[in-house]
């Protein structure tokens, strides 16, 4: 299967775009390319477990090798193992829903979806990678469509709570995230040299080369706290966490969908193979910072969403919680609780693109975010409370959703790690579970159930079709993976 | 012999041939003379291109090769382009016959300068093109300012001429030639050496804006006419960096302990003030002074490297930075020829009106910024890849520091121009055919360019290392 095609679809989408006219062709032109986008991850899936059941044993499938810069040694070199599939389908499924949910932008509606469009290039470029050459050009191809995104078509987060004066404005918040990503990127550009000039296998960026020959134990010290916090940066690594919350909460549906369902985890596909792969050594070496900083992440980040009255910043802070996880699964460095990470991306990627578009429906219908002033949607507008409870739920780790399933094989592969402090770090993450049922039943409880607190909200209507469709779509997969786990983890140990 | 003086000599005869239209025709029409202008200088850039095999003239003075011939043709398609964006400025002009008399004898300045094999050949090259560059500055004849621009170039240009001149006599005391390939042979690092060679590399500092020579630069691109500064900012910069690497990595060679270390410092300051005063400017063209300032810093960090990967990046980023910093500077120029706003604050709204304008704008910055798919990226990238291999990685954290601050003001462009709203936006304007022809052309270098590898890969195979 030629994964290049990944990138040229969107890209292909992208011109017939821009050459159409009038925002219903635009609309229906994007919705055509993600639905080919997903059809193309679940063909990519079907072929790549055809081969790994007929006995393939190759560490990355489908690779394509091509000389880029040939003198340096730079190859557009890609393929696919089940960590890379899995993060596909993803991709894949939360673009679906992101265009579907984009349905009613108005102002420079060609724009939008060619941006948006763009995103989804950089990221299954990203996820293809095998020279860290190209992994590095497709992760900062994402950072401006974002700025943009969020700076044109976002929407300034209410003022809230005693800093009410301090307003963050959406302008504000695009520079800080693209500042704080550049930043992140910076990072881990410092680390790629470092990486090219010492690699045992001679100056390459290759993948596959660097992870046969190795990377010399001091070298590995010096450059992965480099690399690890510039992907961390990108996956909400506490203290570098503060671009989430505005971000998000100022982006425009779509585009909270896409930073905090892929986007964030190109940081988290990063900072586990650096250190699952690339430097192993390393990893181990610096895992009690890893947890310390993971565990903190958990526990600020649970603690500072109990003080949200926003929406959208409940479910930003609740991200960087959550992504905490991930971070923990790979500072603990043992097989289980590496797995728990990745089902966690997977799962976290779901559930918070499908809360962001319960968000944005609710806003787009009620014209505000805040818990306060919301109430009794379930009597309005019962497709989207119901939504907005599953998501609710996956968040807090109901069994049955697959927020349980990729938090219990973190929590289980954490315990495997011997040592009190890494216990105590364990039952602290555990800890934070029952604060995020606080803030989620909460939440949950005063904007759906009660009376309703504004008379106009009783004429509004309930979800459209493309509204559905994605919900729908997106809470399959939290269920797929939370009744049925082992067939993803199969996926990713294949 | 005069096939290796080919470019020099395509470039006297159009010189010659502006000077009898300006002789004996009565009354020119500035259309048909621009258009016939940039048809032979479209003519001059592709007769570039044909190859031409190594030679060695007068003397060893001149000499010229393939990778010389190559960087000569970068700043013939620089000039070129310069041209095209100077239409709507020109078109009204009344000297338009000398802008280009001037223009081309510049060129034909850093032609001999690059090709100079002895450092009097590459001093006249330099004064050559420093006197004809200081008349365009003060180009903008009813411009107070711009004859400003011109005096304060003159001076600061003759004064670094001095420091140029002194260090090489005491070279020529020190070491008794001045040829590249006898000036090999004799340092030894003794310190009369040193001091010479410090002198001559402030010469060159002062000609490419590194701190702390820089303090001429904002003030002569403010005050020149637009395409003037355009052209100061990248074909003489790059002129003089191609020569800065030639210098530094032949004639200069023994004593690379030394330089290695002071372009690291001269290359951490130079990016650190340029981005610093960048941050908080609101015209446009001091913004991008100083963002020109950085790129230098930026240049200087690939040519610590010393290998030929360094040579070559330092050819490409030039290359790269002709087409994204003229795509900025050429919107520049057409917008401040027909309103003649200038500052961010002008370009709030822009988009509304002008989409096309605002995406080469857009597109061009995001280049200088080096953020991909452009191929400012790729420009940046090798040439921080290239100081990497000094092995000196504090170095190379503040360099890559550098390019988060400068993100932040190229922001603020595209932040005015896309999200900000004011109550009178620039109106929908015309653009001309022919700097539409400069647009696409930029447009096309900044994503073509890095994309396609072979660029880089056919640079590279003319390149010297150490």
């Amino acid at each position: 299967m030629n994964l290049s095609l990944l990138v040229i679809l969107p890209l292909l989408t992208v011109l017939a775009v821009l050459l159409s006219w009038g925002p219903a062709a635009v609309r229906w032109l994007s919705f055509l390319g993600v639905t080919l986008q997903l059809i193309l991850a679940i063909l990519l899936l079907a072929s790549y477990w055809r081969e790994r059941t007929g006995g393939n044993a190759a560490p990355m499938l489908f690779e394509y090798n091509h000389p880029w810069f040939s003198t340096l040694n730079i190859n557009y070199h890609i393929g696919v193992d089940g960590l890379s599939v899995s993060m596909i389908l993803l991709t894949a499924l939360v673009m679906f829903g992101a265009v579907l949910v984009s349905w009613n932008i108005t102002s420079s509606t060609k724009e939008f979806f060619i941006l948006l469009l763009l995103l989804s290039a950089g990221a299954y470029g990203f996820f293809i990678s095998l020279d860290l050459f190209t992994l590095f050009f497709f992760l900062e191809v994402s950072v401006i469509p974002k700025f943009l995104l969020i700076g044109i078509w976002g929407s300034d987060p209410p003022p809230t709570g005693p800093i009410a004066k301090l307003r963050i404005t959406k302008e504000y918040a695009a520079t800080k995230l693209a500042l704080m990503l550049m930043a992140g990127s910076a990072l881990v550009f410092i680390g790629l040299l470092g990486v090219y000039y010492n690699t045992n296998g001679g100056s390459t960026f290759d993948w596959t080369v660097i992870t046969d020959s190795g990377i010399s134990t001091t070298s590995q010290r010096l450059f992965f706290p480099f690399l690890f916090i510039g992907f961390g940066i990108f996956t909400a690594l506490f203290p570098f966490h503060t671009w989430v919350p505005d971000g998000h909460s100022s982006a425009p549906t779509a585009a909270s969908m896409f930073l905090a369902g892929i986007s964030m985890k190109l940081g988290g596909y990063g900072c586990l193979r650096i250190a699952v792969d690339l430097m192993p050594n390393a990893a181990r070496y610096y895992s009690p910072y890893i947890v310390v900083l993971a565990t903190i992440g958990i526990v600020y980040g649970a603690f500072a969403t109990m003080m949200q009255k926003d929406l959208k910043y409940i479910n930003a802070y609740s991200s960087v919680s959550h992504c905490g996880f991930i971070l923990l699964g790979i500072g603990m460095f043992t097989q289980t609780a590496v797995e728990g990470a990745v089902l966690q991306m997977i799962s976290h990627g779901l559930m918070t693109a499908l809360f962001f578009a319960a968000i944005g429906m609710i806003y787009d219908r009620t014209h505000t975010r805040l818990v306060e002033k919301l109430g009794g949607l379930q009597k309005i507008m019962p497709f989207i409370a119901t939504i907005f409870v599953i998501a609710g739920l996956c968040s807090l780790g109901l069994p049955g959703l697959s927020g349980f399933a990729a938090e219990i094989t973190v929590f289980m592969g954490s315990w495997q790690r011997p040592g009190g402090a890494y216990h105590f770090a364990t039952i602290l993450a555990c800890a934070s579970i029952v604060i995020t049922a606080v803030y989620i039943l909460r939440a949950t409880g005063q904007t759906i159930m009660g009376p309703v607190k504004e008379p106009q909200y009783n004429s509004l209507t309930d979800a459209t079709w493309n509204e559905r469709l994605a919900a729908i779509l997106l809470a399959a997969g939290i269920f797929l993976i939370g009744v049925a786990p082992f067939w993803l983890k199969e996926l990713i140990n294949k | 012999m005069w096939i290796s003086l080919r470019q020099e000599l395509i470039v006297t005869g159009i010189l010659f041939l502006l000077l009898f239209i300006k002789v004996f025709a009565s009354e020119p029409r500035p259309g048909a003379i621009l258009n016939g202008i940039n048809l032979l200088l479209t003519i001059n850039l592709i007769l570039g291109f044909f190859p031409v095999s190594d030679a060695t003239l007068f003397n060893g003075m001149f000499h010229t090769g393939r990778l010389i011939v190559l960087e000569k043709n970068i700043l013939n398609l620089g000039t070129l382009i310069v041209s095209l964006l100077a239409y709507d400025w020109l078109k009204t002009h009344r000297q338009l016959l000398e802008f280009y008399m001037l223009l081309l004898s510049t060129l034909m300045g850093f032609f001999f300068m690059i090709s100079a094999g002895h450092l009097l050949m590459f001093y006249l090259g330099l004064e050559l093109s420093t006197i004809p560059l200081t008349a365009l500055s003060g180009f903008d004849l009813e411009k107070r300012q711009s004859s400003e621009a011109a005096m304060k170039f003159i001076i600061s240009s003759a004064f670094s001429s001095a420091l140029l001149l002194f260090g090489i006599s005491l070279l020529y005391g020190a070491t008794g030639t001045l040829d590249f390939n006898g000036i090999v042979r004799h340092l030894d690092g003794s310190p009369l050496q040193l001091f010479a060679f410090i002198f001559i590399l402030s010469g060159f500092a002062f000609k490419i804006a590194a701190v702390p020579f820089h303090l001429w630069t904002a003030d002569v691109y403010e005050g020149s006419p637009v395409p003037v500064t355009a052209y100061l900012s990248v074909i003489s910069k790059g002129a003089v960096f191609f020569i800065f690497v030639q210098t530094l990595y032949t004639a200069f060679k023994p004593l690379v302990g030394n330089w290695q270390h002071i372009l690291m410092l001269l290359s951490v300051l130079t990016m650190l003030t340029g981005n610093l005063f960048a941050l908080r400017q609101n015209k446009l063209k001091r913004l991008l002074a100083f963002s020109s300032i950085t790129q230098s810093g930026f240049i200087l960090a690939g040519m610590v490297g010393g290998t030929k990967a360094a040579d070559a990046s330092v050819v490409y980023f030039v290359l790269i930075y002709i087409f994204s910093n003229l795509g900025a500077f050429g919107v520049i120029a057409l917008i401040s020829a027909q309103t003649g706003r200038e500052t961010i604050d002008d370009y709030k709204g822009l988009y509304a009106g002008n989409p096309l304008l605002s995406w080469v704008m857009a597109i061009s910055l995001f280049s200088l910024a080096g953020i991909p798919p452009t191929a400012g990226f790729f420009g940046k990238f090798f040439l921080l890849m290239a100081g990497a291999a000094a092995g000196n990685y504090v170095f190379i954290s503040i360099a890559a520091l550098n390019m988060v601050i400068s993100l932040y003001y190229y922001l603020r462009v595209i932040k005015a121009i896309f999200m900000d709203k004011q109550p009178d936006p620039i109106p929908k304007l015309g653009i001309a055919p022919l700097p539409n022809i400069a647009f696409v052309v930029c447009l096309a270098g900044v994503l073509v360019t890095g994309l396609m590898g072979w660029v880089y890969d056919y640079i590279y195979s003319l390149s010297t290392g150490l």
